[in-house]
């Protein structure tokens, strides 16, 4: 009955590994880079793989083996030795080989965790663009400082140039992701968070929260184009010309729990950003006491 | 008096078809375990024999039971969210109730099902292993299950009664505060934790002091079996995991119920706090559940290789090591907070380095298999099917703690893959392994072979169709706690095949309950040593008599059993066994019972902000450790004659077989 069941179990496992194989053929995000951020983050993801791989690919055929080999059939020939517990030279050995592959993974990751440090500008000899994102419930919110233009859950920025984001939240805790690009970063209400990315070429993005934050969650999606540096030009003035502009009131009401469309906005209020970051600064405060239960 | 309730429906949950076919088959249950209690005049015997019990054996039981159900309902949860993902299109679940159904998920089966399923293990056979008549103390291991138990009942309550919380399962603020989760559910969370939180940190005082104090003659700590090696240092994780836990749930409490501001957005509080201390709990907890599953495959393996466990001393240290290093890992939760390379470099390569022991666990116990005899009864099949397993899980986990590429895994359902296949390839197979093996132990028979195996196969299958897709949903930038998604993401066909596994899973679960059901139908009585096995658990009869050990044992090895049964086999002769004595037991006890009934009062007065009712509660908890505090009359003694008759009848039945 036994090897009915394992026939079974294998012919079943061979169908799943192919309809899964077929799956992966389309790029995947995270392994389709397109800025340098999001290609060193990939090579990291490949050279780690390929590091946990050379102890986990023996050690599943050794099991496969051992587990074959000393099998209680009475016509096994294999050795049996119940008592056999203990043997210095092969605990040091398995000791011994976790600690290499740690080792050196551990040196691999200590050096990109300060090269990738998302807060480090990236070198190029552009300077960076610089797009404040703020999660709000349950949308995103993009001021270009310099450009003084604003838009919802859409941006749209310069190939080849550095985008300096800088983060923040005036809701529930967020994470700002675009995979493509490279890595997410939490947004936090009263902090800022800094991170560079970089898009190498031409494309739409797909950006979202990464980081649970109440019941539109899901609604938390960003379109992210690149597009040439004329384009993008093109784009801000665009914007400029555009009816509507953000202001005080605008923002208030935008801040409030509900999901959006994209839209754009020729201007916002000065300092609008910081304001954010600064609303629950101790002291400032208009905002103090306790909360109405 | 009411206060905060407006209408009927802000009690009772109402409006959701799935909802109320939930109460109405909860109440129609109820109804049914009333009628047939009554019919066969089963009260008296429920509360004397059940209810009011301190034999840890017992005890072990219904904390097995009590997890079996919640399985059941964590199992539903997940289902139900494999449905709605595998159709994001139909509404079948809202957001609101989705996010509410994979908090409950999450929260019961990390606490209310591998919590206590563990909970039942360590009782069922840490006293039976170290030869002690029961734990260090019985009383309180009673009460840490009425406490668990009633504060499961209040948590699960929350979905009928008042609104499930909805927040997440460790519910990070400002979520959680009372700003963005108006509703009663966060209370229902907070005080379901805190009042299982209590039995959970009792009992690991428990088996601390049970462990260190109460080992049979002889039993050295080098010489204890390698299961209660590792009850020892997950109690010890326990003591040191689980007053954070408390301390955090109650901050949040006072942010909630007394308008403090410890984790506001406002007025100085920091939810980053929060999120610290709820992860140096939450990374030691991972630790607590899954090192007793690395000891019960310790224990499986050898046995059912008919060999001694390889490198006894190197499993003991990696095992401490282990303890002591989840501690130090907790900010691999969120390295994407930016607290900049240096904190991520610390807490990566700290959470890499326990790779070394575990990796060293598994060599360790494929070389107790080679040159072994390997018998595959079913526990023994969970122990082969984790190592490829928690190998798999192990390594995702090494890629998601180098700390710049979890920029790019954080938060993606490459970490929701990564952490079912260590939870559910580590912990439940271990739990499962567990639970097989010393099954006849706990109740005298044995469970069918056949159709465990079906759903061993039916388990492990649906887990690589449900859970692999996952990691190259993550890679594709699918995030978790999504209830809907475009269909033009292209996540779709993963998601139906992840989904079609998870119902394998469900089927495999249905397959254990038909084996249980089948094997009490055609009962088959199982021998004392039942698995010729090796500690001191097999050395007398199943199910265990209620004294355990008629004469104190004394150990003399490791496999101190197996050693026995081997000079047995070569005919030489045991030392004679000391006569019989007077054993001295504890009584039953109705305080755990009734203090806990007063702790769910007074947890379900504090949810609804009745202080009517919770602060008459509290007197009523407060009472009843007085009354234990005056109780002298707690114990008795098992006379000889009526041991004389238990060892004769028991020894009657094994010749039978």
């Amino acid at each position: 009955m036994r090897s009915k069941l394992t026939k079974y179990g294998i012919g079943l496992l061979m169908l799943i590994m192919t309809v899964m194989l077929s799956g992966c053929s389309s790029s995947m995000m995270v392994l389709d880079p397109k800025g340098p951020i999001g290609a060193d983050q990939r090579d990291l993801i490949v050279i780690s793989t390929i590091l946990c791989a050379v102890v986990l690919v023996p050690v599943i055929i050794l099991t496969a083996w051992i587990v074959w080999r000393y099998r209680d059939k009475p016509d096994n020939k294999a050795a049996y030795k119940p008592t056999w517990s203990h043997n210095t030279k092969a605990e040091i050995t398995w000791w011994a080989i976790p600690i290499i592959v740690i080792g050196v993974l551990g040196v691999i990751t200590v050096k990109y965790t300060y090269a990738l440090e998302p807060s480090k500008p990236l070198e190029s000899d552009k300077k960076p663009l610089v797009i404040q994102a703020t999660s709000l419930d349950w949308k995103w919110l993009f001021t270009y400082p310099e450009e003084g233009i604003a838009t919802v859950n859409y941006i749209k920025i310069p190939e080849d140039r550095p985008i300096k984001f800088q983060l923040t939240s005036d809701a529930p805790m967020n994470s700002f992701w675009i995979p493509q690009l490279g890595g997410q970063m939490y947004t936090m209400s009263g902090m800022n968070m800094t991170l560079f990315l970089q898009a190498d070429e031409p494309g739409s993005y797909y950006g979202s929260g990464a980081n649970f934050s109440g019941p539109n969650f899901a609604d938390m999606r960003f379109q992210v184009d690149a597009t040439s540096d004329d384009d993008f030009s093109k784009w801000v003035s665009e914007v400029k010309s555009g009816p509507t502009a953000l202001t005080l009131d605008g923002y208030e009401k935008l801040a409030e729990p509900s999901s959006s469309a994209v839209q754009t906005f020729n201007s916002f209020p000065d300092g609008l950003y910081d304001k954010i970051v600064n609303k629950y600064v101790v002291g400032e405060g208009h905002h103090h006491g306790s909360e109405e239960k | 008096m009411w206060g905060n309730l407006e209408s009927f429906s802000d009690f009772f949950v109402t409006g959701d078809p799935l909802i109320l076919g939930a109460q109405v088959s909860i109440a129609l249950a109820m109804v049914a375990i009333v009628l047939v209690l009554t019919i066969f005049k089963k009260w008296g015997w429920l509360w004397r024999e059940w209810l009011t019990t301190v034999d840890h054996k017992r005890v072990g039981i219904m904390y097995i039971i009590a997890s079996i159900m919640m399985l059941f309902r964590g199992g539903v949860d997940a289902l139900l969210m494999r449905v709605q993902l595998a159709m994001p299109d139909t509404n079948f679940l809202h957001a609101e109730h989705y996010n509410a159904i994979f908090t409950t998920h999450g929260v019961i089966m990390i606490l209310f099902m591998a919590m206590p399923l563990m909970f039942g293990l360590f009782n069922i056979a840490v006293p039976l292993q170290i030869g002690a008549r029961d734990v260090a103390y019985p009383f309180l291991n009673s009460l840490s299950f009425w406490l668990f138990f009633f504060g499961a009942m209040l948590f699960n309550v929350s979905f009928v009664i008042g609104g499930s919380p909805d927040a997440g399962w460790v519910a990070y603020p400002p979520l959680s505060e009372l700003s963005h989760s108006p509703g009663v559910g966060q209370n229902f969370y907070i005080w379901g934790i805190q009042i299982s939180g209590i039995g959970s940190l009792a009992t690991g005082i428990n088996f601390v002091v049970t462990i260190l104090k109460m080992r049979a003659p002889g039993m050295k700590l080098m010489k204890m079996p390698m299961f209660t090696w590792s009850v020892l240092s997950s109690c010890l994780m326990i003591l040191f995991a689980f007053p954070i836990l408390t301390v955090t749930m109650a901050l949040l409490f006072l942010d909630r119920f007394m308008g403090a501001h410890f984790f506001t957005l406002d007025a100085g509080g920091n939810p980053m706090m929060y999120i610290n201390m709820i992860w140096m709990w939450g990374h030691p907890e991972v630790y607590i559940v899954v090192v007793p599953a690395f000891g019960i495959f310790s224990e499986v393996v050898a046995t059912f290789s008919r060999k001694k466990l390889f490198g006894y001393t190197s499993m003991v240290f990696a095992m401490i090591g282990i303890a002591v290093m989840s501690f130090f890992t907790w900010a691999h939760h969120f390295f994407t907070m930016g607290s900049g390379a240096d904190v991520n470099a610390f807490f990566a390569v700290s959470t890499m380095i326990i790779a070394i022991p575990t990796g060293v666990k598994i060599f360790n116990w494929l070389f107790t298999m080679f040159r072994g005899r390997i018998r595959f009864t079913t526990p023994m099949m969970w122990t082969i099917a984790f190592i490829p397993c928690f190998v798999v899980g192990g390594m995702t986990g090494v890629l998601l703690s180098v700390a710049p590429a979890d920029f790019q895994f954080h938060n993606s359902y490459f970490l929701i893959a990564h952490f079912h296949q260590v939870l559910i390839g580590g912990v439940a197979f271990g739990y499962f392994a567990g639970l097989y093996y010393w099954w006849p132990k706990m109740f005298g028979f044995a469970l069918n072979e056949h159709l465990g195996k079906w759903a061993f196969w039916l388990w492990n299958i649906g887990f690589y169709v449900c859970f692999m897709p996952q990691y190259f949903l993550g890679l594709d930038g699918m995030t978790r706690r999504l209830y809907t998604y475009d269909f033009d993401m292209g996540w779709g066909p993963l998601n139906m095949i992840s989904t079609v596994g998870g119902f394998l899973m469900g089927a495999g679960f249905l397959f254990q309950v038909w084996q249980i059901a089948h094997s009490i139908r055609f009962f088959k009585r199982a021998k004392g040593d039942h698995w010729d096995g090796r500690t001191l658990e097999w050395s007398i009869p199943s199910p265990a008599p209620l004294y355990n050990f008629a004469t104190e044992p004394v150990v003399n090895d490791v496999d101190d059993w197996w050693e026995t049964k081997q000079k047995l086999a070569k005919g030489e002769k045991l030392a004679p066994k000391p006569a019989l004595q007077p054993i001295h037991m504890p009584k039953n006890s109705s305080i755990p019972f009734i203090m806990s009934v007063f702790w769910f009062g007074a947890g379900f007065g504090f949810v609804w902000d009745w202080l009517w009712m919770a602060i008459p509660s509290m007197v009523g908890v407060a009472v009843c450790m007085i009354a234990r505090s005056f109780t002298y009359d707690d114990d008795y003694y098992i006379p000889v004659d009526e041991i004389e008759r238990t060892e004769k009848a028991a020894a009657l039945k094994e010749a039978s077989i």
